[in-house]
């Protein structure tokens, strides 16, 4: 039961799912499935934040090392959370003034508004900032041209980045007219069509081939590595 | 105290004395709004012309000042809502307005903008500190993304995945309070998605966590089924579709084109070199291992085009970072000519 109905679960739903494309009566099946996934999926952020909740919970209740930021981290959990619920600052829809709840509860002005534009949005872009320093950084470490593959990555990192820049257009703008092929910006461009193209094709005809396998071996239970070890 | 400790708190108050400064002489980070009154009326409409004789007016909530509104029959007993709109404009915006007529009073600071302001340019810094070391700033910001992003994308889910996809269906009547559009008879099929859900949470028990495994196996199976057929329809056969290119291509008038076709032979040839490498069945050796090298070279220029534009998309995201530090915050630079003191 607590293996094998979940193994039959998987198996149904996936190759319905499978038929259900090649038989345009049942395509509303695909659609319903879909929105299920949703659902389910919507009910895994749920999950996460009850995890959440309940790691920094025992973290701050045990005053293990760092139990402040956890204190923190549940704080702006359950602030967002009950502005976001709540619909606090959330006027109701033009179309219907007397519902309260109506309206969006993103709408401009609003309190959950103020916390994803002005916390959410800069925390996590500048975060993503930082990694712009980590990858120079690491590039300058680990990058040398010490054989044809190495100096081909990079010679094309170094041409994309530069056709990309004013630098690069400024750099070999005295080329002639019959070499404009030559001119960074040129180059990069031709870079991006056409062996870019074509390694990047092969690489998802690659990942197409890999995900049908693995999809084929949870359908039919060979791999069964999701239902955990007990 | 520590000389290092001394250095960083010298370094520390000239910043805050050179923003304080900067805030006297000519302003730093305030955010402007013009706000709004909105007043709505419920009003009968009456039925069409050229319908039934029987067909009873219907009542609809319409803006206050709309002509519409204004021509018919306000609803006995209904009376007036409302509420104040903000929306925000740029400090020149304002600063002109106000020059124009001081008595305006739609025109004002917003606190709770302005802070938020300065709360994102803190996180900001915060952020950025981690650039020097590990330390107590970076950590709440840290602290604050962890959970500020779990409770967002719950929110999320909540109102735009669980409201209109399951409770909607399943009793459109009891979430007419939300969503008060919602037509329809209840579906009872979303009772699966439903149990599915509370299934899933039972992990969170600690007993019986082997219940999520039903849903979870749901998730699974849908993937599986969806990606597989998607991942073969959209990447599998598009992409041979779109490798199979002529190899001399011909122009009805200007004849045979050199560079179309040397791209195209560079493309499709590049493609099966790719495809001789990833095919491991058998030994990379002679021919095979010279068009396998070949196709190593061409995936190095791809991974190469893709760290390329890796940093450039971090580089980009930090120069927007620092932009509004500079522009939005501190108000040091003005690209776009919003908040420069008029005369």
């Amino acid at each position: 039961m607590k293996r094998l109905i979940p193994l039959w679960i998987t198996a149904v739903s996936g190759i319905l799912l499978i038929v259900a494309y090649f038989i345009p009566a049942w395509e509303s099946w695909g659609e319903k499935a879909t929105i299920w996934f949703d659902v389910l999926a919507a009910s895994a952020f749920v999950l996460g934040g009850g995890n959440l909740l309940k790691l920094h919970l025992r973290k701050v209740s045990n005053r293990q090392a760092g139990w402040a930021y956890s204190a923190v981290t549940v704080a702006a959990f359950v602030v967002t959370l009950t502005v976001g619920l709540a619909k606090i600052g959330v006027h109701p829809s033009d179309n219907n003034p007397d519902f309260a709840w109506s309206g969006s509860y993103n709408s401009s002005g609003t309190a959950f508004w103020w916390l994803y534009e002005y916390a959410f949005k800069p925390l996590t872009a500048t975060m993503f900032s930082l990694l712009a320093f980590y990858v120079a950084s690491a590039a300058f470490r680990a990058f040398r041209a010490k054989n044809i593959e190495a100096t081909l990555l990079l010679g094309t990192a170094f041409i994309v980045l530069l056709g990309r820049t004013f630098a690069g257009v400024f750099l070999t703008q005295w080329l002639p007219e019959s070499l404009s092929g030559l001119k960074l910006e040129n180059l990069t461009v031709w870079i991006m069509q056409v062996p870019n193209t074509a390694g990047t094709r092969a690489i998802m005809i690659g990942v197409a081939l890999g995900i049908a396998s693995t999809s084929l071996k949870v359908l039919l239970g060979v791999d069964r590595s999701y239902l955990g070890s007990d | 105290m520590k000389r290092e400790t001394t250095v960083w708190l010298v370094v520390m108050l000239v910043g805050l004395a050179m923003l304080v400064a900067k805030g006297v002489v000519s302003g730093v980070g305030r955010e402007y709004v013009q706000t709004e009154q909105k007043r709505f009326v419920q009003v009968e409409v009456p039925p069409p012309i050229g319908a039934d004789a029987d067909e009873k007016p219907t009542t609809q909530w319409l803006p206050a000042a709309d002509a519409a509104a204004r021509s018919l029959t306000p609803v006995p007993g209904s009376t007036e809502l409302g509420w104040t709109a903000e929306s925000p404009v740029t400090p020149r915006a304002y600063w002109e307005g106000m020059k124009a007529d001081p008595s305006r009073t739609d025109l004002r600071l917003s606190v709770p903008r302005t802070i938020g302001l300065w709360v994102a340019a803190f996180f900001t810094l915060a952020i950025f500190s981690f650039l020097y070391r590990d330390n107590p700033f970076y950590k709440i910001a840290e602290a604050c993304v962890v959970g500020v992003s779990a409770a967002y994308w719950m929110v999320v889910g909540f109102w735009d995945v669980i409201m209109p996809n399951m409770m909607a269906k399943l009793s459109p009547d009891s979430v007419r309070w939300a969503i008060p559009d919602v037509t329809g008879e209840p579906e009872w099929a979303y009772t699966v998605p439903l149990v599915l859900s509370i299934m899933l949470l039972w992990r969170l028990s600690p007993k019986g966590a082997w219940i999520a495994r039903w849903p979870l196996a749901f998730i699974i199976g849908t993937t599986a089924g969806l990606r597989l057929v998607a991942f073969l329809h959209t990447d599998f056969l598009a992409q041979i579709r779109n490798s199979i290119l002529p190899l001399a291509v011909v122009d009805q008038t200007a004849g045979f084109q050199f560079w179309p076709s040397f791209n195209n032979i560079v493309l499709v040839g590049a493609v099966l070199a790719c495809l001789v490498y990833f095919f491991f069945s058998f030994e990379h050796k002679g021919f095979v291992g010279g068009v396998a090298r070949g196709g190593i070279w061409v995936l190095m220029i791809t991974f190469g085009a893709g760290f390329g534009y890796t940093v450039m998309g971090r580089i980009a995201l930090l120069a927007i970072r620092l932009e509004f530090l500079m522009d939005n915050w501190l108000w040091l630079i003005d690209p776009t000519n919003i908040h420069t003191k008029i005369t």
